[in-house]
C-alpha cells in the first residue's frame, strides 16, 4: 500500500463527506433549506475538510519522519558481529583500527558518512538491486534488508490503517453533529482563516529554517576551526586529509581571499551597473519620448529575464576573449577568467535591476520640485544633477545596496566566468575566486557530510546570508523612508 | 524718403544676462545639457546592444545544432553479429553489435584501405555511437534482420563540425580533430551524393550523452515540467493564501509586521542560499533522494513564493474597497467577500505576478547544483523522484564540455529556454493587457 495510493484514498474520503454532509444538512432540514443555519454546501465542505486535513497532516508527518526511524530500527537491530564483517569489507583499514574497539556500541560507532554507505547498502539489496552492492558484505547485510523490506511494508500498511480510521472516525462524528442548529459555515470559515494564517507563516518558517540550517552546521564547522582563522586567516585551501599520512593537505580556512574576491568582482559589477543604469533611468523618465520609452523598456526587461546561466555562458564564449584580446594586442597579459570579465557580465545582468529601482524613485519625486526648478530657469540636466538627484539621493542609495547584494549573491555567472584559485589581489585582470564559487565547487560531487571542507560551505553560506540581509535591510528601510517623504 | 534717425552710440549698460560672457555661459549650459542627455543615449545604446549582441551570438553559434551531418551506408543487418543466441528476441541483441554493423559497412565503402590506422581514422568519419541510432531502427522494425539497407547515421563530432563551419578546414592539419586522410574521404562521400544535413531531430527527442551528436533535451525538458509543477503547486496555493491573509484579514500587530519585512527581505536572499537550505532540511534532516525533481520543485517554490506574496498582494489592494463593502452590506461574511469577489477580481494581477514567478524559477541554476541537480541522466524522468536534470543545469553541464559539439548544442539549449521565457512573459503581458482594469 503506497503512500501516494493512501493520499488517493484519503482524497476520496474526503469527497465522500462533503456529499454526505450535504446530503445529511438537507435531510435534517425536513425538505425546507430555509430551517438551515448555513447553506448545504457548508455542511459538505466542514465535514471533508475536518476529515480530511488531520489525516493529511498525518501522512505529510510520518513521510518526513518514516526514513530515519526506520533506518534506526535497522540498524540498532545490526548485531555487532555483522557491523564488523561488512566494515571489513567496505573501510580502509586505518578507519577499522579507530571503530574496531567501539564496535560493541553497534551502528553509533559509525561515523555519519560510513553510516550513509551502510544504509544505501542495505537499502539497495532491501529493493533487490543487489547488482549495487559489494558481494563480499552481501552475507552480512541481509537480515538487516530483510528487516528493512519488512518494516516499509508494515509502514505503509499501518499509515493506510491509521488514516482510513482517523478520517472515517472524524466522518462519524461530525455526521452525527450536523443539525438545523449547527453553525457550519463558522466553522468552516474558522478552519480556513487558520488555513491562512499558517500559510502566511511559511515565509517566516523559511527564514528560520535557513538561519538555523546554516547556523548548526556553521557551528559544528567552528568546532574543528576556529572562527577567527575562518574571518581573518589569508590563506583558503580547503582540502583536507582524507588520509592521516597524506602530504600537502592540512586545509586552511582563511576566508579573506574569498572576500576580497566577491568584493573586487562586485565592484567592477557595479562600476559598469550604476553609471548605465542610472543614465538609462533618468533618460528614460526625463527624456525619452513616449515611443522610445515603449521600445527600451521591453528590451530591458528581457535583459533582466534572461537566466544568469546565459550570461555566465556569455562571459565565456564572449567577453573573456574578447578582453583577453584587447589585452593581448596592448601587451598585456590578461588571465582568460579574469575578475574583469565576470565582473562586466554581472554588471551587464545587474543594469536593468538598477534602471527600473532608480526608475521608481525618480517617478516619486513630485513634479512641483521640478516645475519651481525650471520656473527659476534651469535646463533639464540642470533640474535633473541639482535638484531630482539631491531629492531622490537615498532612494538611489537604496537602489544601489540592493544591487551590490544581488552581486555579492550571484553565483552562475562566476562559477562559470571566474577561477577556482583563491588569490588575495585586488588586480582584476587576475583571476579570483568568490564566497558563491565556493561554495557551488565544494559542494557539487562531494558526500562526505562531516569534514571540514563540506561544513565549511555552510559558514560561507551563513557570512553570505548575514551580509546580504544587512545590506536588504538597511536598503529597505532608506528606501521606505524616503517613500514617505513624499507620499 | 523719411529720414531715420542715426540711433545714438550709447553704452548700454551691461546685464548679467546679456553680452559675451553670458552667450558663453549660455552656450557652455546648452553643451552640458547636450552632454548629458548623450550619455542617457549612449547608457541606453550600451544596454541594449549588450542584449543584441548577446542574442546574436547565440543565434549564430546555435542555429547549426539544429541541423546535422548525416552519412548514408549500406549496412548488412548479420543476424549473427547482433543475435549470437540466436532468439529473435530484440531484447537479447548484443547492443555493442551494431557499431560492429556500422564500421563494416564503413570499411565495405572504401575497400581499399586495409591498414590500422587507415581503418581507425575512417572509423572516425562517423559517431562512435551510429551503432544506437541503427539499434532503434531495428527495435521498430525487427523484419530489417538479415537484409542489406541504406541508412542515413550520424557523422562524427569532427566532421559536423567541419561541414557546419564550427572548425575551419583550411587550418593546420595539426589543429583540427580530423586529418587530410579523413578529410578526402568524406569529400569522396560527398561527391558520391552520401552526405546530407538534416534536421537533428535527436536534440528533441534524446536525453543527455557523452557524444555531443546524440545529446539532446528531453530529459531536460522533462525535469524542468516536473520541477515546476512541483513548484506550482507549491507557491500558488500557498503565496495566494498568505496574500490573502496579509492583505485582508491580518490585523496590525507587532507579528504581521514581522512576517511583512520577512518576507520583502526573504524575496532578496541569494538563490544559492536556498539551495543550501534544500540540501540540509530536505535531503540531509528529511533524507529525500538527490537530484529528484520533488526536492527542486520544493526549493525552487520557496524561492518563487515570497514574489508571489508580492505580486498578490498588489493585486488585492488593487481592487477598490468598495466591492468589499457592497458584499458585506449585503450579508456576506468577510471571508465570503474576499472569495466570491475580491480574489476573483483581483485573479489576472496575481496570475501575471505567478508567470513572472514561473519564468523565474525556470532559469534558476545555482540552488539545484546544491541538491545534485546536475546529475549526468541519459534518459527522461520517470516520476517525482527519478534523478533528473533541468533546462539551466544541462546548459551549465554542456557548457563546460571540451568538445566544440557542445557550444553549439549550449547555445541551442539556450535559445530553446529563451523562446520558453519570452513565451511565458508573453503571456503574462497578455493576461495583463487583457484583463487589467481601472477602476
Amino acid at each position: 500500500m503506497s503512500v501516494t495510493l493512501t493520499v488517493a484514498v484519503l482524497l476520496f474520503l474526503s469527497l465522500a463527506g462533503f456529499w454526505l454532509g450535504r446530503n445529511r444538512a438537507v435531510a435534517v432540514a425536513g425538505g425546507r433549506i430555509a430551517n438551515l443555519h448555513s447553506v448545504p454546501n457548508y455542511y459538505g465542505s466542514y465535514m471533508a475538510l475536518s476529515a480530511g486535513l488531520p489525516a493529511l497532516v498525518l501522512i505529510l508527518v510520518w513521510v518526513a519522519l518514516r526514513g530515519a526511524v526506520m533506518d534506526w530500527m535497522v540498524l540498532s537491530a545490526m548485531s555487532p558481529e555483522q557491523l564488523e564483517a561488512w566494515a571489513r569489507v567496505m573501510l580502509a583499514p586505518a578507519e577499522l583500527e579507530t571503530l574496531l574497539p567501539s564496535i560493541a556500541d553497534g551502528a553509533s560507532a559509525l561515523s555519519q558518512t560510513h553510516r550513509q554507505l551502510l544504509l544505501i547498502n542495505i537499502s539497495n539489496l532491501a529493493i533487490g538491486q543487489a547488482q549495487y552492492v559489494n558481494p563480499g558484505v552481501i552475507d552480512s547485510i541481509t537480515p538487516a534488508a530483510g528487516h528493512l523490506a519488512q518494516l516499509r511494508g508494515l509502514a505503509d500498511w499501518t499509515l493506510f490503517g491509521v488514516v482510513v480510521a482517523l478520517a472515517g472516525g472524524v466522518l462519524a462524528f461530525t455526521w452525527s453533529k450536523i443539525g438545523p442548529e449547527f453553525r457550519a459555515r463558522n466553522n468552516v470559515e474558522r478552519i480556513i482563516t487558520a488555513l491562512l494564517v499558517l500559510c502566511s507563516t511559511i515565509a517566516v518558517l523559511t527564514t528560520v529554517g535557513i538561519v538555523l540550517s546554516l547556523l548548526f552546521e556553521s557551528i559544528r564547522f567552528f568546532t574543528k576551526v576556529p572562527i577567527t582563522e575562518f574571518l581573518f586567516g589569508l590563506q583558503w585551501s580547503p582540502q583536507t586529509a582524507i588520509r592521516a599520512d597524506q602530504v600537502g593537505s592540512s586545509g586552511a580556512f582563511g576566508a579573506v581571499p574569498l572576500f576580497t574576491g566577491t568584493l573586487l568582482i562586485a565592484t567592477i559589477a557595479m562600476f559598469v551597473a550604476a553609471p548605465v543604469g542610472l543614465m538609462s533611468a533618468i533618460y528614460l523618465s526625463e527624456y525619452a519620448p513616449k515611443r522610445v520609452r515603449g521600445l527600451v523598456k521591453p528590451v530591458l526587461e528581457i535583459l533582466a529575464g534572461v537566466p544568469t546561466v546565459v550570461f555566465g555562458f556569455f562571459a565565456i564564449l564572449t567577453v573573456a576573449p574578447f578582453i583577453r584580446d584587447v589585452g593581448a594586442a596592448m601587451g598585456i597579459p590578461i588571465s582568460s577568467q579574469s575578475a574583469l570579465a565576470a565582473g562586466v557580465v554581472m554588471g551587464i545582468m545587474i543594469v536593468p535591476f538598477v534602471s527600473s529601482l532608480a526608475d521608481d524613485v525618480i517617478n516619486a519625486v513630485p513634479q512641483s520640485l521640478r516645475d519651481g526648478s525650471y520656473g527659476l530657469g534651469a535646463t533639464k540636466s540642470e533640474t535633473i544633477k541639482q535638484v531630482l538627484l539631491p531629492a531622490a539621493l537615498p532612494g538611489i542609495v537604496g537602489a544601489m545596496l540592493l544591487a551590490v547584494s544581488r552581486a555579492i549573491g550571484e553565483t552562475m555567472i562566476v562559477v562559470m566566468a571566474a577561477g577556482l584559485q583563491a588569490s588575495l589581489t585586488l588586480n582584476p585582470l587576475e583571476s579570483v575566486t568568490t564566497v558563491t564559487v565556493q561554495i557551488k565547487s565544494i559542494l557539487v560531487g562531494d558526500q562526505e557530510f562531516d569534514s571540514a571542507k563540506t561544513l565549511s560551505v555552510f559558514a560561507l553560506g551563513l557570512v553570505l546570508f548575514l551580509v546580504t540581509l544587512a545590506l536588504n535591510v538597511v536598503a529597505l528601510r532608506i528606501v521606505q523612508k524616503y517613500r514617505e517623504k513624499y507620499d | 524718403m523719411t529720414e531715420i534717425a542715426e540711433p545714438m552710440p550709447t553704452a548700454m549698460p551691461v546685464s548679467l544676462h546679456t553680452g559675451d560672457a553670458a552667450t558663453k555661459r549660455l552656450k557652455a549650459r546648452y553643451a552640458a545639457e547636450r552632454r548629458f542627455r548623450l550619455y542617457g543615449i549612449l547608457a541606453i545604446l550600451f544596454a541594449c546592444s549588450m542584449l543584441v549582441i548577446l542574442l546574436s551570438t547565440l543565434l549564430k553559434e546555435g542555429t547549426s545544432a539544429f541541423f546535422q551531418t548525416e552519412v548514408k551506408l549500406a549496412v548488412t543487418i548479420d543476424a549473427g553479429t547482433i543475435d549470437p543466441q540466436g532468439t529473435g528476441n530484440p531484447a537479447e541483441w548484443d547492443r555493442g553489435a551494431f557499431q560492429t554493423l556500422v564500421t563494416d559497412a564503413l570499411y565495405k565503402a572504401f575497400p581499399d584501405i586495409t591498414g590500422r590506422t587507415e581503418k581507425r581514422d575512417l572509423r572516425g568519419l562517423v559517431s562512435p555511437v551510429a551503432g544506437v541510432r541503427l539499434g532503434q531502427m531495428l527495435d521498430k522494425n525487427p523484419s530489417l534482420v538479415g537484409q542489406t539497407i541504406e541508412v542515413w547515421l550520424p557523422a562524427s563530432d569532427g566532421i559536423n563540425q567541419i561541414v557546419k563551419g564550427g572548425i575551419d578546414r583550411d587550418l593546420p592539419e595539426i589543429e583540427r580533430p580530423i586529418n587530410d586522410k579523413q578529410l578526402a574521404w568524406f569529400d569522396s562521400l560527398e561527391q558520391r551524393g552520401d552526405v546530407k544535413s538534416a534536421f537533428n531531430t535527436t536534440f528533441f527527442t534524446a536525453s543527455d550523452s557523452n557524444y555531443p551528436e546524440l545529446a539532446g533535451l528531453l530529459g531536460a525538458a522533462v525535469g524542468t515540467l516536473l520541477t515546476m509543477l512541483v513548484t506550482l503547486a507549491i507557491s500558488l496555493p500557498i503565496g495566494v493564501a498568505a496574500a490573502v491573509y496579509l492583505e485582508e484579514f491580518a490585523p496590525k500587530n507587532r507579528f504581521t509586521e514581522i512576517i511583512e519585512v520577512n518576507i520583502n527581505n526573504l524575496a532578496a536572499v541569494p538563490s544559492i542560499v536556498f539551495g543550501l537550505l534544500g540540501l540540509a532540511v530536505f535531503l540531509n534532516f528529511f533524507g529525500m533522494p538527490r537530484s529528484a525533481p520533488l526536492v527542486g520543485g520544493l526549493v525552487l517554490g520557496l524561492l518563487v513564493l515570497p514574489t508571489i506574496i508580492i505580486a498578490s498582494r498588489a493585486a488585492l489592494k488593487a481592487v477598490p474597497p468598495s466591492i468589499r463593502e457592497a458584499a458585506l452590506g449585503m450579508g456576506a461574511s468577510k471571508l465570503q467577500a474576499v472569495m466570491h469577489h475580491v480574489l476573483p477580481l483581483a485573479m489576472p494581477g496575481i496570475m501575471t505576478g505567478t508567470i513572472i514567478g514561473m519564468a523565474h524559477a525556470v532559469g534558476e541554476t545555482a540552488p539545484l547544483l546544491m541538491i545534485g541537480m546536475n546529475a549526468f541522466v541519459t534518459s527522461a524522468p520517470d516520476s517525482l523522484l527519478a534523478s533528473s536534470s533541468v533546462l539551466p543545469v544541462q546548459i551549465f553541464i554542456w557548457a563546460d564540455k571540451p568538445e566544440r559539439g557542445f557550444v553549439e548544442l549550449t547555445s541551442a539549449a539556450i535559445l530553446v529556454l529563451l523562446a520558453f521565457l519570452i513565451l511565458m512573459n508573453g503571456a503574462a503581458i497578455w493576461l495583463r493587457k487583457k484583463f487589467e482594469r481601472r477602476w
